[in-house]
């Protein structure tokens, strides 16, 4: 680029740095490229929301903010109403109580994390800690395998494996009779879509939780070894409060995932929108739910009909700003954290 | 044409002498060993607490230390003094069997403490007696009450299920933990700041808080491994003068290469030369009348 | 004098001790019981995923067989006699092959400028964010979102038209859209993560030679993580493969691919067609096909595809990089970049 011309003598004076001439430019043109990339990219994502929102606001104007969340008659019901329902005077005669999907997205998603990030905890402390190395070499690719199987695998094990099984070894003819004249109870439940939920989140628990125990530094745990504590409590005391900054990020991941599995829990969860009681004792664990993805799936084609298709909207526009709750929650939760030294 | 070389020379400023030295303690710049000991008060009476017989380490199939007898007593400061590899770490480490964490690791001969052979006491129970601070401080991630704490809150009580564990209050904890912060000289400066991070100390005030932290649960050994090759001079002459006055109610062992540091706190030295042990006595002996050829030869400065 | 071959015995011949002795029963009860419960959920984990696997295993042998995987379905009532579902297995390659091919340039391209350049601040904080976000959209709110975004009159050339003048709106270009912004995290994550451990060194290097920053990132820096790269990109294929919410919502859900127009590829491209995943989910219980031996052997299909995707994946990150690794990344960049002293 600077080379002296061919020719001249090589006692030349020596050379200067020159301006690189067109260097600049191409960096420009590339950097204003890539941030246009960019801000199309971050465009889409606003466009998005923005539309979910829009188009979810007719169905909360119409119901009440209030009384979107309520509950009130049979979900299902005044979903199949919307189909048919016209207008009148201009107004859509609808009316929805979304309670009992809440219920059951509240439901399935908060039982599967707290099972799931106990068990993972567990779990990644035996992969870190006591498991012997042949064992710790053939964990990991077990859990990432685990952690890819789609979603609706999951749901075909649990409809045609599981859910038969329990239905015919858990449920007894007097409980079902118990409950026939509001519900009808079967396989596909509460217990089993809570139970497949909480093996599909797991692997992501493991693995996070995992990598934050190994990353302990060692003389942490040696200077608690050598001041006479056993290993278990080394790893309670020290091990686990360090890693509870991942403990907190896997968790909120894991609900994340939980809150938007659709495929498995429109396949697995009963397919009612019903309000499991947990009044109602153990029944209350056979009881169907259907939580919100699963719903905005099974009703799918909908989409584009005026009343329903709003209904969806706003249904999504819950999931979506559930999902920006939680991880602000995970994000106000570790910062206590910091204080002392423990860092995500 | 290049430039001339230069020869540099650097003046260098005369030693530092550690704050409370001997008086006495005058010293020819050339001289090889002047006698710089740490004013120490007198002890009253010294008692044996550990015997190390004949102690052999292996790692694998490489012999670490050679049948090594010592006596730790309290009331003296033991200082291990050797070249990189004598073994003089491993020894200090399988005081409190902390060499079983290796895999690999094997010991003959005998360690007692206090008559009891160390292999039959519950290693925890004897970690707690005997305890450690490493070369590199390593507060945990917690206040500063906690961490001196912690060993506390571990201790049984016998109640319940026989084995179960009380959870002290802090109140309750709180005088044992200001006393192991006054044993370890750190108490003035943190009085205020208990529940600050330990982590925001300064490198010689976490060490003090590691030592706090060993003698919270009164300990009958203190095993001390380089304690002050990280910190600066200040920090390690008020870690040095700590070590003398503890010496009384505590036996200490110190491992440490700095030969100055052995001459300033030990009362009795135990030489090592690639795993065995070639000379011990009193400090006094060992630097101005080393027995030993191989000793003379380190204490000078011929090798190490 | 300090080494000694086996067997060990101590100098003066006395057996040795060695075994560690932090005895487990000597701990409290708290203690045991938590040791007991971390082996419990080790030893639950590996069962539940040797049951999974192992049940896919036997249920897909006894259904699969060769002729259901190059036959077509047919449109029949009873779909556990007739076809196979070549169709589905093209619609998945395609939707995946389609949703790579469009996220792999964006996200790298993105993760470039957000790691080289990033300015203004602002707008890369946001654009962080933002894909962050997407990560953790569920997929059944970005199908509907892309539903309402093909239904759009300008967009209609992705798709069919119907004879009342309104977009249809499901096709693979739909859906490959939309399972584009599945993978895009992913990618950008890996690429991001890979390009913030090139020492700074290596970009000094480049530019003290002159080098522009596009040529620096084109040349030297893409090249050096292209291993991590492609484990993005696969991991991006492995979740596009598995997600049956947004082929059930933007694909139309016809058993056979059908095209739409004339022209070879784009036709296809154009038109509906159904995918492994969606395939197994109308012939489960749930759907309206009744052929849960036909789903059985579709899930195992899908099943060997998620696997030996995981085994690239690990062969990506275990492999190259430990014979990348020893040529430092300074002599892997320079060796890409062009001066006239090179020759």
């Amino acid at each position: 680029m600077h080379a002296a011309p061919a020719g001249e003598s090589s006692g030349a004076r020596p050379r200067s740095p020159a301006p690189a001439r067109s260097g600049t430019q191409s960096d420009r043109r590339t950097e204003r490229v890539l941030g246009a990339l960019a801000a199309g990219v971050l465009g889409l994502i606003a466009l998005m929301t923005i539309t979910v929102f829009a188009k979810a606001w007719p169905s909360f104007s119409h119901n009440g903010l209030t009384g979107w969340f309520q509950s009130g008659g049979d979900v299902d019901q005044q979903l199949r109403e919307m189909l048919t329902s016209g207008t009148q005077g201009g107004h859509p005669t609808y009316h929805l109580r979304a309670w009992p999907l809440l219920w059951g997205t509240i439901l399935t998603t908060g039982l599967a994390v707290l099972i799931g990030i106990v068990f993972s905890t567990f779990a990644a402390i035996f992969i870190v800690e006591f498991a012997p190395a042949p064992v710790r070499r053939v964990i990991e690719p077990i859990v990432r395998l685990l952690g890819g199987v789609p979603s609706v695998v999951y749901g075909l094990i649990g409809i045609l494996a599981i859910a038969p099984w329990v239905n015919h070894h858990l449920l007894s003819e007097s409980r079902k009779s118990s409950v026939e004249y509001l519900v009808q109870l079967a396989g596909s439940n509460l217990s089993t879509a809570t139970l497949i939920l909480t093996v599909m989140i797991t692997p992501i628990m493991v693995a996070i939780v995992s990598s934050s125990l190994a990353a302990v530094p060692g003389p942490w745990t040696e200077g608690s070894a050598a001041l006479g504590v056993n290993r278990w409590r080394t790893i309670w005391r020290i091990s686990l409060r360090t890693a509870r900054p991942a403990i907190i990020a896997a968790a909120v991941l894991a609900t994340a995932r939980a809150l938007g599995e659709a495929i498995m829990l429109s396949m697995v969860s009963g397919g009612r929108g019903f309000a499991a009681n947990p009044i109602d004792g153990i029944t209350f664990l056979f009881e169907p739910v259907r939580p919100l993805a699963a719903t905005i799936v099974q009703n799918s084609e909908a989409l584009s009909a005026p009343s329903l298709g709003r209904t969806l909207y706003a249904m999504a526009a819950v999931l979506m700003v559930s999902a920006a709750l939680l991880s602000l929650a995970g994000w106000a939760a570790k910062q206590p954290l910091k204080r002392y030294g423990i860092r995500a | 044409m290049p430039p001339p070389v230069r020869r540099i020379a650097i003046d260098r400023p005369p030693r530092v002498l550690p704050p409370s030295a001997n008086g006495a303690g005058a010293t020819a710049a050339g001289s090889p060993n002047p006698r710089r000991r740490l004013a120490r008060p007198p002890v009253s009476d010294v008692i044996e607490r550990m015997r190390i017989e004949s102690v052999s380490l292996a790692y694998g199939a490489r012999w670490v230390v050679r049948e090594v007898t010592l006596p730790v007593r309290r009331g003296e400061v033991l200082a291990l003094i050797g070249a990189s590899g004598s073994g003089k770490t491993t020894l200090l480490r399988s005081l409190n069997r902390l060499t079983e964490i290796t895999a690999g690791a094997t010991r003959a001969g005998r360690i007692t403490l206090d008559g009891e052979e160390i292999e039959r006491l519950e290693v925890n129970e004897l970690r707690r007696r005997v305890t450690m601070v490493f070369q590199q401080p390593n507060p945990f991630p917690m206040s500063i009450f906690e961490n001196v704490a912690y060993a506390l809150r571990e201790e049984n009580h016998g109640i319940g299920l026989g084995r179960a564990r009380r959870r002290r209050s802090r109140r309750e904890l709180e005088p044992d933990v200001v006393d192991a912060l006054v044993r370890a000289g750190l108490y003035d400066e943190v009085a205020a700041d208990l529940d600050h991070p330990a982590l925001r100390l300064s490198g010689g005030q976490q060490q003090r808080l590691c030592i706090a932290r060993a003698l919270a649960a009164r300990p009958e050994v203190l095993l001390l491994d380089e304690p002050c090759s990280a910190l600066d001079p200040l920090s390690t002459a008020t870690i040095e003068e700590l070590i003398v006055g503890l010496r009384e109610s505590v036996a200490i062992v110190i491992v440490t290469h700095n030969l100055q540091q052995a001459q300033r706190v030990a009362d009795h030295v135990a030489f090592m030369h690639l795993g065995e042990l070639v000379e011990y006595g009193s400090s006094e002996q060992v630097f101005d009348n080393p027995r030993r050829e191989r000793t003379r030869e380190y204490v000078s400065g011929a090798f190490g | 004098m300090a080494t000694r071959a086996t067997p060990l015995t101590a100098p003066g011949g006395a057996p040795l001790a060695g075994r560690p002795r932090d005895s487990i029963a000597a701990w409290p009860l708290a203690d045991r019981l938590g040791y007991l419960t971390c082996w419990a959920a080790g030893i639950a984990l590996c069962l539940v995923t040797a049951a999974i696997v192992l049940f896919m295993l036997v249920k897909g042998i006894s259904y699969l067989r060769p002729s259901l995987l190059v036959q077509s379905p047919q449109g029949s009532l009873d779909q556990s006699k007739a076809g196979g579902f070549l169709d589905p297995i093209v619609g998945t390659l395609l939707l995946t092959a389609l949703g790579t091919a469009l996220a792999a340039p964006v996200g790298v391209a993105l993760a470039a400028w957000l790691s080289e350049y990033a300015r203004p601040a602002w707008l890369a904080r946001t654009v962080e964010s933002g894909v962050e976000m997407i990560a953790g959209v569920p997929s059944v709110v970005l199908a509907i979102f892309g539903l309402l975004v093909f239904s759009q009159g300008f967009l209609s050339f992705l798709s069919q038209t119907s004879a009342g003048g309104s977009v249809f709106g499901k096709s693979f270009f739909a859906a490959g859209g939309m399972m584009s912004l599945l993978a895009l995290p992913l990618i950008v994550s890996s690429t991001r993560e890979a390009l913030a451990q090139i020492p700074a060194h290596v970009r000094e290097a480049s530019y003290a030679l002159g080098k522009t920053r596009a040529t620096t990132i084109w040349r030297v820096l893409l090249p050096s993580v292209r291993p991590n790269i492609a484990s993005g990109v696969t991991l991006g294929m492995g979740r596009i493969i598995g997600d049956t919410a947004i082929v059930v919502v933007l694909l139309g859900a016809t058993l056979q691919t059908e095209g739409a127009g004339g022209a070879p590829l784009l036709s296809t491209l154009r038109g509906t067609g159904s995918t492994l995943t969606s395939y197994v989910y109308t012939n489960s219980p749930t759907g309206e096909g009744n052929a849960p031996q036909k789903a059985y052997a579709a899930a195992f299909v899908l099943l060997m595809l998620v696997v030996g995707l995981n085994a690239i994946v690990t062969r990506l990150s275990n492999g190259p990089r430990a014979t990348n690794a020893e040529r430092s990344p300074l002599r892997r960049g320079l060796r890409a970049v062009r001066t006239p002293w090179t020759r």
